[in-house]
């Protein structure tokens, strides 16, 4: 079979590939499968987010930063908004503070919603307030599922609250 | 080579195919995200960050009862052949081996040999990637394992985590749960019933990404499929994980009822397809990885179809991770050219066919009857 490319050399790599939800086979002679790439053509991880990124650099305002100037970079990390752009990666935990309205929306793009319901997390060492937050995350958990009548995680989610709340009479 | 390497043990728990459904399900992998406070990530962490990552979680590991026994590799100790192995085994991703060409870079490491198959990742894109690896189709089981491994190590070590958006990763692809939860599956009746389209399309619409098998593009192999979950935030772990199964299941009943449709218009004709197949990889006395991953497609399709009478999966599992270039020079014990390496692959098929997977000629199926004697 001849190449799909040149149409002129027999073609030696059947190259298939899900393009658009769809599969299509390829068939390539090796100069024009060398030319094209064909090692490293493999679509990036993050194809899915240089779409929404790219959306994001149309209709980013500068007015979202704070004081009407382009958003400033991370203070811990020396980030710029300009290379999270590029990257599609932030730098750093603090990244999400200073870049939280345009990450906002871009979760919102990505995963449909910007809450997250999973399980939560008590740092080592945690703080009063983060106790609450987590006993607090329980409890919801706790009358979602009784509400379900899940009766034994409600059981489960009972004995979580009970060894986190502070002892007391 | 100075000494053995113990990693060359290491990773092989799914390959016994006892796994629920693992003629078309290989193997069922979930890995959770998760970042320490107080140091910058990925490609933003400096040597002193990833140093300091890296000895953490050395000292972690050591309190953690889920990883003991295990050990923490540095990349940077390996040669290249030790760093391609544990690519081969799908221990490390080709992210944390990090530039094609160049070392990794310091404190690049993993955590492997832990408690059933679990591993954790080190420096990569982000500071951990906490992963189990099991046989077949085991999402709950997996989900169960690599929560109870990840409650263990966040008691030790500080996450980075949010009130809103939830565990913090270097991409907002993986916030919230960090949990990317994927499983292999071999779709060939999809694939030549010209049914997979649909089907993928189907699964991209509600909310899963599907790759091929090798790599980071969109490349099929051997009718290799890896699904995933694509949302991270705003569902719980449970829920991703229950969707992912469920989905699976139908595609599962799709394939059987696809391979049903084969054996039922086209009988004789796939059981030539797959006969040929064995026999060249029975036979052949050179393979490329893409031919043989071509023809282990068919003879797949016939072990699970029991049109290869004796011929288990698991000799075929082997074959996939033993027949892979470093995997071949490791047992050779040097570098092998292409010509060489597809020599010794062929070599190794022959082998293992000859002796776990032979189906002797007396032992060939029924000869399926022509409905008429013109065929």
């Amino acid at each position: 079979m001849l190449c799909d490319n040149c149409g002129s050399d027999e073609a030696a790599i059947h190259l298939t590939q899900i393009v658009d939800n769809e599969m299509r086979t390829l068939h390539l002679c090796d100069s024009c499968a060398a030319a094209k790439g064909v090692e490293g053509s493999s679509v990036p991880e993050n194809f899915p987010l240089a779409d929404f990124l790219a959306q994001m650099g149309g209709e980013s305002s500068p007015t979202r930063g704070s004081g009407g100037g382009p958003t400033a970079p991370c203070g811990f990390c020396g980030l710029t908004f300009k290379e999270f752009r590029e990257s599609g990666r932030v730098g750093c935990p603090h990244c999400w503070s200073a870049f939280e309205p345009q990450l906002r929306a871009l979760l919102r793009r990505i995963h449909g919603g910007t809450h997250h319901v999973g399980k939560v997390y008590l740092s080592p060492d945690p703080s009063v307030s983060e106790r609450e937050k987590r006993l607090e995350g329980l409890r919801k958990k706790l009358h979602r599922a009784v509400e379900l009548e899940d009766f034994e995680r409600a059981a489960e989610l009972r004995d979580q609250i009970r060894a986190l709340e502070p002892s007391s009479a | 080579m100075d000494e053995p390497m113990p990693l060359l043990d290491l990773g092989l728990n799914w390959l016994d195919a006892s796994g629920e459904h693992s003629g078309i399900v290989l193997s069922t992998r979930i890995r959770l995200a998760r970042n320490l406070q107080g140091h910058a990530f990925g490609p933003r962490a400096r040597v002193n960050d990833r140093a300091a990552i890296l000895e953490r979680v050395r000292g972690a590991v050591s309190r953690v009862p889920h990883l003991a026994g295990s050990q923490v590799q540095e990349l940077g100790e390996l040669d290249r052949r030790g760093v391609t192995l544990l690519l081969e085994r799908r221990l490390v991703s080709p992210d944390l081996l990090g530039e094609q060409g160049s070392k990794p870079l310091p404190g690049s490491a993993v955590v492997m040999g832990g408690d059933r198959g679990m591993s954790v990742m080190v420096n990569e894109e982000d500071h951990l990637r906490i992963q189990t690896l099991h046989s077949g189709l085991d999402l709950h089981e997996s989900w169960n394992q690599v929560d109870a491994l990840d409650e263990e190590m966040g008691r030790e070590l500080p996450y980075a985590y949010h009130h809103e958006f939830g565990f913090l990763t270097s991409c907002p692809t993986n916030v919230g749960t960090g949990l990317r939860a994927s499983v292999l599956l071999h779709l060939p009746a999809l694939v030549l019933t010209k049914e997979i389209g649909k089907v993928l399309q189907g699964l991209s619409q509600v909310g899963l990404t599907f790759r091929g098998l090798y790599g980071e593009g969109s490349e099929v192999v051997g009718n290799f499929f890896q699904l995933s979950n694509q949302t991270t935030l705003g569902k719980s772990e449970e829920d991703l994980v229950d969707h992912l199964d469920r989905m699976v299941r139908q595609v599962i009943q799709y394939e059987l009822h696809a391979r049903q449709v084969l054996m039922r218009d086209a009988a004789s004709v796939t059981e030539d397809k797959i006969w040929r197949a064995y026999g060249l990889l029975r036979y052949a006395r050179s393979l490329s990885f893409e031919e043989l991953m071509n023809l282990m497609s068919g003879v797949r399709l016939g072990a699970s179809l029991k049109l290869l009478p004796g011929l288990r999966v698991y000799p075929l599992n082997k074959i996939m991770i033993f027949t892979q270039p470093a995997h071949l020079e490791e047992a050779a014990g040097r570098d092998l050219s292409p010509a060489e390496g597809d020599a010794h692959r062929a070599a190794y098929v022959r082998r293992i066919l000859s002796t776990e997977g032979a189906v002797t000629p007396d032992e060939e199926g029924p000869v399926s009857p022509p409905s008429d004697p013109s065929g």
